[in-house]
């Protein structure tokens, strides 16, 4: 059974005037059908607007379908009394840092979760620790989380998450408001989860070169799925991205103005890497 | 300004002090405040100071740093102390033109200084060695009675946990909202009152709309990571009494039972009227 | 026209828990109003410390700022005549927005410099233009504007003050691909057509890449590099070595150069490496550049 199932998913909502009356009725998602599979790591790319965010309210129950049918982890997000089983096996990673640690002390606020939960206090402790390790903030473990930088904070709300062991790992654009030494940093975590501990990641972001780390690109637009596949897929549709007010990154921009030129380069090239080696191959066919 | 505020100030360090049960905190404060309103005379007043002296060598917080806690209330003890000095009636020992200074009014005026001192010194002392953190759990736990007669205990730690976290953040987004309308023209610091009290409209409707969206942000944030309240929580570090906590309450239990001996006992006569 | 920096030292207090530290550690720069001046350097180099200097927001333990050639700290220096002629717009701007509707909140800045309601209104109305919003806008709320929009109303504030020089501290942040496109493009635009001074705090080096004419390199509060785009990126270990890096498209004709091919050095833009590499086939008798033509 797939991990993440979604049938025709809508999301409407109520747009009002000062005075609070309804004036329309925005459509945020327009009957989304997908499904992730436990293990996978998804990419969900769009622009701002695009109703990326608003899919991963839903999938964490934060907001409910208007219509369609969407179930996590065998759980139906509408089913009131398995709520806390749902958020329990989906950890969320939210934009703003500052937001989202509501304790004083970093452990105190990785354990906020499993207490919630009623774990045993030995057991927290376990958590805590093994779930500071996985991101590599065990030495801050007593400190106060205003002084760590953009880049560690996102860690420990990355083990917070960790801490209530959650078979998937939402990322709302954890990393929209990092510099790129932290940016790094969590997507290093992040691609750890998913290699060495089987994690579910689902990534939304709008920055090609984090989407290109992962097994699949779904990518939207409008409140639509408009691609969705292999990273080497979905960026060698430069027209389609383009339409959809995304930008390549400059290596695939690169490589597609050579190939357009005539260079027999492969599509789906999206990191300065992989076009390095590629060119250094075809030069080396001539020697 | 507003940034100079210091709330719930924590002096790391791992004193005796320091790892005693919050509760024992809270209600050793609570008791040595109590206490300090008993003393009438020197000897009272005597051990009282010692006992907060015996504190403060016990908490291996230096000194200068306890006396800076008496930075905020300098001008309240002052005049207190002058108000004490100069209008008390009594024996008179020094008079120039309207001002007099009677034998009383030193008295007064001395154990006026030495009360206020050891309150303020002993509340700071408490938040000195107490994280904000222990401190509310020291609320919820040490108060959780008060949830059988519907007062919401663990509610009311939670918020004031959350205010404590949130405190720093607000403090710098205002000095941010204030350095961009600064940079806007505008004028925080003259003008008439009513001028400057217009002058804060663009500071506080985007710190409130902030706040607000932190608040909503937050809020998601516990929601995704299981909260719903204190039922069927467990805590990582469950308040557990030890026996240091256990000989900390006998230690306020009989400095409490000495200030009281000393008021029925020896009464001097210097302040009775 | 320009802002003189001579050898300025800044550093925050000491208090109960931040120890002493030394921001800016000697900072001599000296910012044209011809340029389009990108400041860069990783998270605590003292960029954004260093640009509330150039208004006086922050003022320097010592040294001496000196705007079109006179001391900004001199005891008469006119603070608030400098805070109309160096615009700065901070980091999330939008979050200063406070006013009902946006032609108001544009108003705040002008009519903190007391100039007459008419003019007030007009400049207001020129600078909501410059970013793209006609007359119909005026009456929207700044709350139920997208992001984007946002950010262009809090810039049209600053605008409207009619600044000689604009200093923007990561302009693009948090935005999209094609939102940081256009940001950056305004900010270019307002170089081009109004010769504003621009200057522009970034770590995006593909940003900074293709619109700066200057980049300044800060680390540790000290300027370590400044030169053209060119220049800064052809010393791309050293921009490594403080925790920068280069433009991807930078990284791949760097890396194609050490494998052996004859690549200029110093090329910053997509379109430039990639001339360069099809110059390189076509000479040394690929068959790539030649297939097409037959």
């Amino acid at each position: 059974m797939p991990f993440i199932k979604a049938e025709k998913l809508m999301y409407d909502y109520e747009s009002r005037d000062d005075d609070g009356n309804v004036t329309g009725r925005v459509h945020a998602l327009k009957g989304l059908s997908f499904e992730v599979e436990a293990g996978e790591f998804v990419a969900v790319i769009g622009h701002n607007g695009s109703g990326k965010s608003t899919l991963a309210r839903l999938i964490n129950a934060l907001a409910q379908p208007t219509l369609g049918r969407l179930t996590v982890n065998g759980y139906d997000v509408t089913d009131a009394d398995r709520i806390w089983d749902l958020r329990r096996s989906v950890g969320m990673v939210f934009q703003n840092p500052d937001n989202q640690i509501i304790a004083g002390v970093v452990e105190e606020d990785v354990a906020f979760g499993p207490e919630n939960l009623g774990v045993p206090s030995g057991e927290i402790v376990e958590r805590v620790e093994k779930a500071l390790g996985t991101v590599g903030m065990s030495e801050f473990a007593k400190r106060s989380p205003n002084r760590l930088s953009g880049g560690q904070k996102q860690r420990v709300a990355i083990a917070g998450a960790l801490a209530m062991k959650p078979e998937c790992i939402i990322l709302d654009e954890a990393t929209a408001m990092l510099d790129p030494i932290g940016r790094r940093e969590v997507m290093e975590v992040i691609c750890s989860l998913n290699r060495d501990e089987h994690m579910t990641v689902l990534l939304i972001t709008h920055y090609m070169e984090e989407a290109a780390m992962a097994d699949r690109v779904i990518v939207m637009n409008d409140g639509r799925i408009v691609l969705d596949g292999t990273p080497a897929e979905v960026f060698s549709q430069t027209d389609k991205l383009t339409e959809c007010a995304l930008e390549l990154p400059q290596a695939a921009l690169l490589a597609g103005k050579l190939r357009e030129a005539g260079v027999p380069l492969p599509e789906g090239i999206v990191s300065p890497e992989q076009l390095v080696d590629e060119l250094v191959g075809i030069k080396n066919t001539w020697q | 300004m507003l940034r100079e505020m210091t709330l719930g100030q924590y002096y790391p360090g791992n004193s005796i002090l320091h790892r005693l049960d919050p509760r024992v905190k809270l209600l050793g404060t609570l008791v040595y405040m109590v206490a300090v309103f008993l003393a009438e005379d020197v000897t009272g007043y005597a051990l009282g100071a010692a006992f907060l002296a015996a504190m403060i060598i016990c908490s291996r917080i230096p000194l200068g740093f306890m006396l800076k806690g008496l930075k905020p209330v300098l001008v309240i003890l002052i005049f207190s102390v002058v108000f004490n000095l100069f209008l008390t009636d009594g024996e008179v020992l020094v008079s120039v033109w309207k001002i007099t200074i009677t034998r009383e009014g030193i008295w007064r005026a001395a154990f006026m200084a030495m009360r206020l001192i050891c309150l303020i010194l002993g509340a700071a002392l408490m938040t000195y060695t107490t994280t904000p953190n222990q401190l509310t759990d020291g609320i919820e736990k040490g108060l959780g009675f008060l949830s059988y007669i519907r007062i919401p205990v663990h509610e009311i730690a939670m918020m004031m946990s959350i205010a404590l976290r949130f405190i720093p953040i607000l403090n710098e987004e205002l000095d941010k909202i204030m350095k961009a309308q600064m940079a806007r023209g505008a004028d925080f610091e003259s003008g008439s009152f009513l001028r400057r009290a217009k002058a804060l409209v663009p500071l506080l409707i985007p710190l409130f709309v902030s706040a607000f969206r932190r608040a909503s942000d937050l809020a998601n944030a516990m929601e995704a990571r299981c909260y719903h309240g204190g039922r069927g929580r467990t805590r990582m570090h469950p308040l557990r009494y030890a026996g240091r906590d256990i000989a900390a309450y006998l230690i306020i239990a009989a400095f409490l039972a000495g200030m009281i001996l000393l008021k029925i006992y020896a009464p001097l006569a210097y302040l009775s009227a | 026209m320009a802002i003189e920096l001579k050898n300025i030292f800044y550093s925050y207090e000491k208090t109960a828990d931040r120890a002493a530290r030394v921001v800016l550690d000697g900072i001599d720069l000296t910012l044209s109003r011809e340029d389009f001046t990108a400041v860069i350097g990783p998270t605590g180099s003292g960029k954004s410390t260093l640009v509330q200097h150039l208004n006086l927001l922050l003022r320097a333990v010592s040294g001496d700022i000196l705007y079109d050639g006179e001391s900004i700290y001199a005891e008469d220096y006119d603070r608030k005549g400098l805070r109309s002629k160096v615009g700065l717009v901070f980091q999330y701007p939008e979050y200063q927005l406070f006013e009902t509707d946006i032609l108001s909140d544009v108003c705040f800045g002008p009519r903190n410099l007391g100039l007459p309601e008419e003019e007030v209104r007009e400049r207001a109305v020129k600078a909501l233009e410059a970013v793209g919003f006609s007359d119909d806008d005026h009456t929207r709320s700044p709350f139920d504007l997208s992001g984007g929009q946002k950010r262009r109303v809090a810039i049209a504030g600053i605008l409207a003050m009619q600044p000689e020089f604009l200093i923007l501290d990561e302009p693009a942040a948090g935005l999209d691909p094609q939102g940081r496109r256009e940001m950056l493009d305004l900010v270019r635009g307002l170089h081009d057509s109004r010769g504003t001074g621009i200057v522009l705090v970034s770590h995006s080096m593909d940003d900074v890449a293709g619109y700066a004419d200057r980049i300044v390199a800060l680390y540790g509060g000290r300027v370590v590099m400044d030169g053209t785009p060119r220049e800064i990126f052809s010393q791309r270990d050293k921009l490594e070595e403080i925790g920068l890096s280069v433009p991807q498209a930078t990284q791949v004709a760097d890396e194609l150069r050490k494998a052996g091919m004859d690549i200029p050095k110093g090329l910053i833009t997509v379109d430039e490496v990639a001339e360069a590499i099809l110059g390189y086939m076509k000479s040394h008798g690929g068959s790539a550049g030649r297939n097409r033509q037959c």
